[in-house]
């Protein structure tokens, strides 16, 4: 997908600090995701990939830097106007995050609750839903309990969830772990039919270097919470550096 | 001096807990009463939390009147007193032992069981993907249960006080042959208003506390799945002992108001 970089980031991410006591997890970190773009960020488990993401759409308070989505300097906001911007943004949780005491059409229903009217949607809250089960290939599962699902039936449910409200950034928290082989690929697939159907621009927070090298236009990687290096696969795979060898040799 | 050490380690994380427990009850208050009202979520705790403890506090009403006829009647046998049973009884527990032991079991039922809940939807995630959809999780999850478990817990204790009754009147009924109805006529003699109203409302703060305590434990669980043991095991401890200061304070407004 080719993105315009003349018009400014949709999701922007200067300098970028957080630490947990005497632990600096993020120092200083950088980021800018174009529209139309599927950018990857990589790292090993603990570099603080999901801090990041987290701290992108205010689950966690930043101590430095600052965070743009779409223009707005989210530290800046009121929690109205972030409830509202969030409605931009979908989210799909590294454990997928379904509520385990509604059923999946009242999962899906969640997010329409407070922003249907908001966003001016005209479809009924069952053409939504049965739309968003569509893409993932799960209408038929549309009443069952997500313990009735499989892990990877999970995960696609719960990114039927983040479509709901046809945001225009979607966020994957590491999409893949926990699922075989196979699911894997199948959700792999499934990000990219949806980043064609809505044109949406999508961060993917992940170690699985299968899926960077399907799914990514671009590849951050982040060690020691800095950007260590950043380019497109073919590029990071010809780096003769020693840290981005042994990440993707692995 | 490790000793003095751990004493004011304790001592900082139990007035820490004590700040955010007043900080989390005054949050509550402010959500409570701004909107968007959650008000179908309010109704479908309000059924999961009375509706389904209504077997439990029945059969534990029961017991408790017949168990408590049972103990007392041989003593006041002893001074010719067993006319006075339904006035005691009937005091007793409204006053005092149906609230306390209602809202006891209701802790364990009711505050280990939110607890749990919240705790695992923090592990898990759901609380974070609530914030992330534009819903405020607090509102959503906390006010509604903590307004259900206030409004529930009066009714349980009214109606496990009722049971309690009968059950007394049972004992009443078949070992000193008191009719049902002369045993109620002694009962609604013997109560008075300075019994019901500090009894119910004491109930609507014991329901609070169990409510406010078990959606703080799960709220703010650590992550795993020990934590949510320790969410749910610590708002049954901190509840019961909460109960019993509420308690010891009601009795003594109680005192003031109504010279008892």
């Amino acid at each position: 997908m080719k993105e315009d970089r003349s018009i400014a980031p949709v999701l922007e991410l200067k300098a970028l600090k957080k630490s947990f006591g005497d632990n600096e997890v993020l120092r200083g970190f950088n980021l800018e995701l174009h529209e139309g773009e599927i950018l990857v960020v990589m790292g090993k488990s603990g570099s603080g990939k999901s801090v990041m993401i987290k701290c992108l759409v205010g689950l966690m308070q930043a101590d430095g830097g600052v965070i743009r989505i779409k223009g707005h300097n989210i530290t800046e906001l009121g929690q109205t106007e972030l409830d509202i911007l969030r409605t931009e943004i979908g989210f799909l949780f590294q454990g997928s995050a379904l509520y385990d005491s509604m059923t999946v059409r009242e999962n899906l229903e969640f997010p329409l609750r407070r922003h249907k009217e908001k966003l001016n949607i005209t479809e009924s809250n069952e053409e939504l839903v049965l739309e968003a089960l569509e893409n993932v290939g799960l209408a038929d599962a549309i009443d069952l309990m997500p313990a009735e699902l499989s892990g990877g039936m999970q995960r696609r449910v719960a990114l039927a969830r983040a479509l709901i409200l046809k945001p225009n950034i979607i966020l994957y928290d590491e999409p893949t772990t926990g699922l075989d082989p196979i699911t894997s690929k199948e959700i792999i697939n499934l990000m990219r039919t949806i980043q064609k159907k809505y044109k949406t621009s999508a961060l993917i927070i992940t170690h699985d270097v299968d899926c960077a090298r399907v799914i990514s236009d671009r590849i951050i990687l982040l060690v020691d919470g800095v950007n260590y290096i950043e380019g497109t696969y073919q590029e990071l795979v010809r780096s003769e550096d020693p840290k981005v060898k042994a990440f993707f040799k692995t | 001096m490790k000793g003095p050490e751990t004493i004011r380690s304790r001592a900082v994380s139990f007035f820490t807990e004590i700040g955010d427990i007043t900080y989390f009850a005054l949050r509550f208050f402010r959500e409570a009463f701004s909107r968007p009202f959650e008000f179908r979520e309010l109704l479908r705790q309000c059924y999961n939390i009375g509706n389904r403890s209504l077997l439990l506090v029945g059969v534990t009403g029961f017991i408790l009147g017949l168990v408590f006829t049972l103990q007392s009647r041989p003593t006041l046998m002893e001074f010719g007193a067993e006319s006075w049973m339904p006035s005691m009884v009937s005091i007793s527990i409204v006053r005092e032992i149906g609230p306390v032991m209602i809202a006891l079991i209701c802790a364990g039922r009711i505050g280990s069981g939110i607890g749990a809940e919240l705790g695992s939807m923090r592990v898990t995630e759901q609380i974070d993907a609530m914030e992330v959809s534009g819903t405020n999780p607090f509102k959503y999850l906390v006010v509604t249960r903590i307004m259900a478990t206030t409004l529930m817990l009066p009714l349980l204790i009214v109606f496990g006080d009722t049971i309690a009754l009968f059950g007394s009147a049972l004992v009443e009924n078949l070992k000193g042959e008191v009719s049902l109805q002369l045993y109620f006529n002694e009962v609604f003699d013997a109560l008075k208003y300075s019994d019901i109203v500090p009894a119910t409302v004491k109930s609507f703060f014991f329901g609070f506390a169990i409510g406010l305590v078990g959606c703080y434990k799960g709220y703010f669980c650590k992550k795993g799945t020990v934590g949510v043991g320790e969410a749910s095991n610590s708002a049954v401890v901190y509840t019961s002992m909460l109960l019993f200061i509420i308690d010891f304070i009601a009795v003594f407004v109680t005192d003031i108001f109504f010279e008892v």
